[in-house]
């Protein structure tokens, strides 16, 4: 039998849940409901005057190769940073954990990349890679290889993904980490004395009970390439080479505030709702029936 | 203590009356995009407006690159936060004229102001960009440039050239890269501002169209038209550079000035408003070129500007409305202008500030400051090279950048890059043609 608490009146619920409503419809139903409004319309950059366009603004995108492309580059491109911080995250956790000495010290200093905000993480990945100053670029030159990001797709997107995920190892480290203590030591020594390998215990018990907090990352770090590492490639790529580094974030970014199409741009928002949408559906309805908590 | 107390009194005094002060002048904004030198010397001109008179106080603040300042503007506008005054760059002029309503035009502002203004007295080349098809000045023209080819002397030599050998054509431009890359030079050449450069001045060079409709003057209906076989040929050679090292891509916008003023790159086109920039950094001797041309065409006609001018934006009291004319008459003074153009590589845009300039001997102490001014002034002007006027130019400008760098890259060939850019930058024409109706 579940636990229930009645109100008497609705005076008190009411203005309980008030301040979370109040919160999500001045910054989410608002927001939303306007760029649903604006994709309709084709205005002109300074708002003087407005048409209304139906869904042209749906047909003009989606009939635009560019577009279709930045959602290949998004999907790699968030696929990327979320498996390679969350594989290095883990790998630097399980070392953690084993440590006995001066483990405080390595947890500190793993922590600190997080601080850094994205677009400053760009700036100093930019300065090691530039191509008149940086140090990275100088001694790949030496070893015989030119470096050149700002004409080089794959070179781009290699650079924007290593500096997105820098900062997010810290965060999945630490996750990982408590994760990982959180396992009951019993459980692994039980395994030890029946003859399981550090790999068979890893994969068979470790893996398993890290299920939750693997979710969890999984969930966040997405949503974290999705939108979060606009600073990055803003100060890195802004979106270039011929939008090789072009995630849909930034091309709403791009079409809205820097070519003033503010009727593409909200159509693009539109789009990516519904996109987030599905993907937090799928998470929370396929992928969570195999996590055990 | 009671000395304190009395400092405490007089300073308080003192803040009172120097607000009092400050509150009678009327303050007006300019947003711009000049840091660094040019940064310097702007600020320079409004000090010296702010001290000549005491009605007025012009604060100027940057907003980013050109661009920026230009989107900028525009959210502020949305936001009714505008300045008075807005630096737009050439390249959104066709969406400031579009937007009527936005800006008082500037015979207007003059007008109301009882400012004495004469629109004559601007170089036509330049006050042409700026003026509607029946011969109204809607902007007052701030900076003009246009593309010349910048020269390393001392890496000329190094390459066993001789510094002062012919350069005018692209194929003389070709030859001397071949020799600097075999004599291991690192970087024989590199430009800035690509499009602009290679295909927008390219074209008027050449007395080939940008775009129809006399280069979108003519009407909003324009469409792109630089995917000719001149074109092609042009930035097919420029690829076959790039791959076989002799040309360095250093980015979209004037990136490569900084390989130029380091002395690396030995060939560089950029504006000649570079000028400002390698006289105070560069420690080789340099020297200025007319933009090369292809000799098959029998003479080049003339290159056009790049730069800003300034739109007065709409909406403000007619006092501040007073200001903003009293300071754009101030700019356009004969005195400014004549310095502007001495100490940055810009035009002289008046014909007083050129002749100043002249008899002053400034070209003759300082070879090669003429050349731009001459460059844009040869010819009389065709369809072909009065300028641009196109809607979402900025946008379409991204667009050329980015099918060049597939170029450069050796992904595309000059014939599909072109072709695609043009077809892709019509579509934008066709959404601005529609929006603007």
């Amino acid at each position: 039998m579940e636990k229930r608490v009645f109100f008497k009146g609705w005076m008190l619920p009411a203005m309980l849940v008030a301040p979370q409503l109040i919160i999500s419809f001045i910054f989410f139903f608002y927001p939303s409901g306007q760029a649903i409004w604006n994709s309709l319309f084709l205005p002109d950059p300074f708002g003087l005057k407005t048409e209304f366009v139906g869904l042209d603004n749906f047909r003009f995108l989606l009939s635009d190769p560019y577009y279709l492309a930045s959602f290949k580059t998004t999907i790699f491109f968030s696929t990327a940073v979320s498996v390679s911080s969350m594989a290095l995250g883990l790998y630097l956790a399980a070392l953690a954990d084993r440590l006995i000495k001066g483990a405080g010290v390595y947890q500190t200093l793993l922590i600190w990349p997080y601080a850094i905000a994205p677009a400053i993480a760009g700036v100093l990945w930019l300065f090691m890679f530039n191509g008149n100053i940086g140090l990275a670029s100088y001694y790949l030159k030496a070893l015989g290889y030119e470096w050149n990001h700002t004409l080089k797709g794959d070179q781009a997107m290699f650079l924007v993904i290593l500096a997105s995920s820098w900062g997010r190892i810290s965060y999945n480290f630490l996750f990982f980490l408590a994760g990982l203590q959180a396992i009951p030591k019993s459980i692994i020594e039980a395994a030890a004395i029946d003859g399981a390998s550090f790999w068979k215990r890893f994969g068979t018990i470790v893996i398993p009970l890290l299920s939750p907090i693997t979710f969890f990352l999984l969930v966040v770090n997405i949503v974290y390439a999705f939108f979060d590492t606009f600073g990055v490639i803003h100060t890195i790529t802004s979106g270039g080479p011929e939008q090789s580094t072009t995630i849909l974030v930034y091309k709403v970014f791009s079409d809205g505030f820097v070519s003033q199409d503010l009727g593409s741009s909200a159509a693009q928002s539109v789009i990516l709702l519904v996109l987030v949408g599905i993907l937090t559906v799928i998470q929370f309805k396929y992928i969570e029936r195999k996590v055990h908590y | 203590m009671k000395q304190l107390k009395a400092l405490i009194c007089s300073i308080a005094l003192f803040a009172m009356f120097a607000g009092t002060t400050a509150q009678a002048k009327t303050e007006i904004q300019w947003w711009h995009a000049f840091g660094g030198r040019l940064g310097e010397l702007l600020n320079e001109q409004v000090e010296k407006f702010n001290a000549s008179q005491d009605k007025y106080t012009v604060v100027h603040t940057r907003k980013g690159n050109y661009s920026e300042t230009l989107n900028a503007g525009i959210a502020a506008f949305r936001a009714g936060q505008h300045p008075n005054i807005l630096m737009v760059f050439e390249v959104g002029t066709a969406s400031l004229m579009a937007a009527k309503g936005a800006y008082v035009p500037m015979y207007q502002l003059m007008k109301d102001a009882g400012q004495r203004f004469n629109p004559k007295g601007f170089v036509s080349a330049v006050s042409g960009y700026y003026t509607t098809t029946d011969g109204k000045m809607l902007s007052m023209p701030y900076n003009s440039s246009t593309p010349v080819l910048w020269v390393n002397k001392d890496l000329m030599k190094k390459a066993g050239l001789d510094p002062e050998m012919d350069l005018s054509t692209w194929k003389k431009v070709g030859n001397a890269l071949d020799a600097a890359k075999a004599k291991g030079i690192d970087m024989p050449f590199c430009t800035c501002w690509h499009s602009w450069v290679h295909l927008e001045n390219f074209s008027a060079y050449h007395n080939i169209p940008f775009a129809t409709k006399a280069n979108g003057f003519a009407g909003l209906d324009t469409e792109l038209a630089f995917n000719s076989p001149v074109h092609i040929k042009h930035i097919q050679t420029l690829g076959k550079w790039a791959q076989e090292g002799k040309f360095k891509y250093m980015g979209r916008r004037n990136e490569a000035g900084k390989n130029f003023r380091a002395g690396e790159c030995m060939l560089m086109t950029e504006s000649s408003a570079g000028y400002a920039g390698i006289k105070k950094q560069a420690k080789f001797e340099f020297g200025i070129r007319h933009l090369p041309y292809y000799g098959a065409t029998a003479a080049p006609q003339n290159t056009i500007i790049g730069g800003s001018s300034l739109w007065a934006l709409s909406g403000k009291s007619k006092e501040e409305n007073k200001a903003t004319a009293a300071f754009l008459a101030f700019l356009s003074g004969t005195d400014i202008q004549a310095k502007w153009h001495q100490d940055t590589g810009y035009l002289g845009v008046t014909t007083a500030a050129a002749k100043k300039t002249k008899s002053s001997g400034f070209y003759k102490s300082n070879p090669g400051t003429d050349l731009a001014g001459i460059q844009m002034m040869r010819n009389k002007v065709t369809q072909n090279s009065k300028g641009l006027r196109l809607g979402s130019f900025d946008q379409i400008r991204g667009i050329i950048d980015e099918e060049m760098e597939g170029v450069y890259s050796g992904k595309k060939t000059a014939q599909v890059a072109l072709d695609s850019a043009v077809k892709r930058g019509n579509i934008l024409l066709r959404r601005f043609e529609r929006a603007n109706k």
